[in-house]
């Protein structure tokens, strides 16, 4: 029993730290009310504005591409990084090999 | 608090799966579970950080011109999650090149066997 | 692979899958969709001609050059696009008032700089995947 032991103890801490996570799931607003702070403001005006701004029907590929584009920008930077990341790993993974 | 609960379902499901891949992160000695186990729990804040959005009864994002007074559910969550599935896309694919690595070095991917490993050739 | 029901069906699927793919890039603006989803639907494509022909037959059609290349220079041609509104006096990746054609609402000439995005944005992801599964599967193919 005695490799069991962290183990248990392991699966009653992360239990707790479910409790401690649906505990705060309590205290949020409900999903789904109109009334939410979430809707507030910014995603009232992108939606009414988004006609006149961008002449786009959708409003979350206008997001992406307008008016948060730098964002965007960002990521394709993180794509790029990934495939450079990756592509040194395997590389230098063949050229020791050889060596 | 049963009937609350009930109706913040997707919530409370963010955060098991959260709890369950931080279990296998934790517990699975075998590389490419633990990898799983950080997809799990990044899939997991995806799902939260999207249902945050939602009005009940509101249609797609999308626009028409002609209607300007319908009810459309919140645009922003969605655009800021895309982000972060490439993100997590990016992390997974370089973990994965990293788990090929050790493989080539020690012939093994289960965690036990390589801290053996690395153990022998450090007392030798 | 060398079944032939999975040959003769993914040789049928493969072109339907790709104009799909750039039907949802192109449309990114009108109906759900855009650069990401569309870039791994064609992403998806390749991988599956990869899969069942093989990795020499598919980095004979999609070569490492092109796609690497294809990578870097899409990145550029984003930045390239947001240089234009520099030089039209506004700040950087500015849509409608740095001259880009605005177009009639509902077409897929419009919206500005939106398309040229969106199609940036898609062939960027595509050809990322497919970079990155051709790199991951290469030692396999070589050592069998």
């Amino acid at each position: 029993m005695k490799p069991n032991r962290p183990k248990a103890i392991l699966i009653v801490l992360l239990g707790a730290l479910f409790l401690l996570l649906v505990y705060g799931i309590l205290e949020m607003p409900t999903a789904g009310n109109r009334n939410n702070p979430a809707h507030r403001e910014i995603a009232q005006r992108y939606l009414r504005r988004a006609e006149q701004d961008t002449n786009a029907p959708n409003v979350v590929n206008s997001i992406i591409t307008d008016y948060r584009a730098l964002d965007t920008l960002g990521e394709a930077a993180v794509l790029f990084t990934a495939t450079a990341a990756v592509l040194t790993v395997l590389t230098a993974l063949k050229t020791g090999r050889r060596r | 608090m049963w009937s609350t609960l009930l109706n913040q379902i997707n919530y409370v499901g963010a955060a098991a799966l959260f709890v369950i891949g931080l279990y296998m992160v934790l517990t699975q000695s075998n590389l490419i579970k633990k990898i799983i186990g950080i997809n799990i729990m990044e899939t997991a804040v995806c799902l939260f950080f999207v249902t945050v959005g939602f009005v009940r009864e509101a249609r797609v994002p999308i626009v028409s011109f002609s209607d300007p007074a319908l009810l459309y559910v919140n645009p922003l969550p969605s655009a800021l999650i895309l982000t972060g599935i490439v993100v997590a896309v990016s992390i997974t694919v370089y973990a994965l090149s990293l788990v090929v690595g050790i493989h080539a070095a020690y012939g093994t991917i289960e965690l036990d066997e390589i801290l053996e490993i690395q153990a022998r050739e450090h007392h030798d | 692979m060398d079944d032939i029901v999975v040959k003769t069906v993914s040789r049928v699927v493969i072109p339907f899958a790709l104009v799909y793919g750039c039907y949802v890039v192109f449309h990114g603006h009108l109906s759900p969709g855009g650069g990401f989803p569309g870039g791994a639907i064609l992403a998806a494509a390749v991988v599956l001609y990869t899969l069942v022909y093989g990795l020499k037959r598919a980095s004979a059609k999609v070569t490492h050059r092109v796609s690497s290349r294809l990578e870097s220079g899409t990145l550029l041609v984003y930045i390239v696009i947001g240089a234009v509104g520099i030089i039209a006096g506004r700040t950087f990746l500015t849509n409608l008032s740095a001259g880009f054609p605005a177009g009639r609402a509902g077409s897929v000439v419009s919206g500005g700089m939106i398309p040229l995005i969106s199609v940036a944005i898609g062939l960027k992801v595509g050809s990322t995947l497919v970079t990155l599964f051709h790199a991951m599967i290469h030692d396999d193919s070589e050592a069998s």
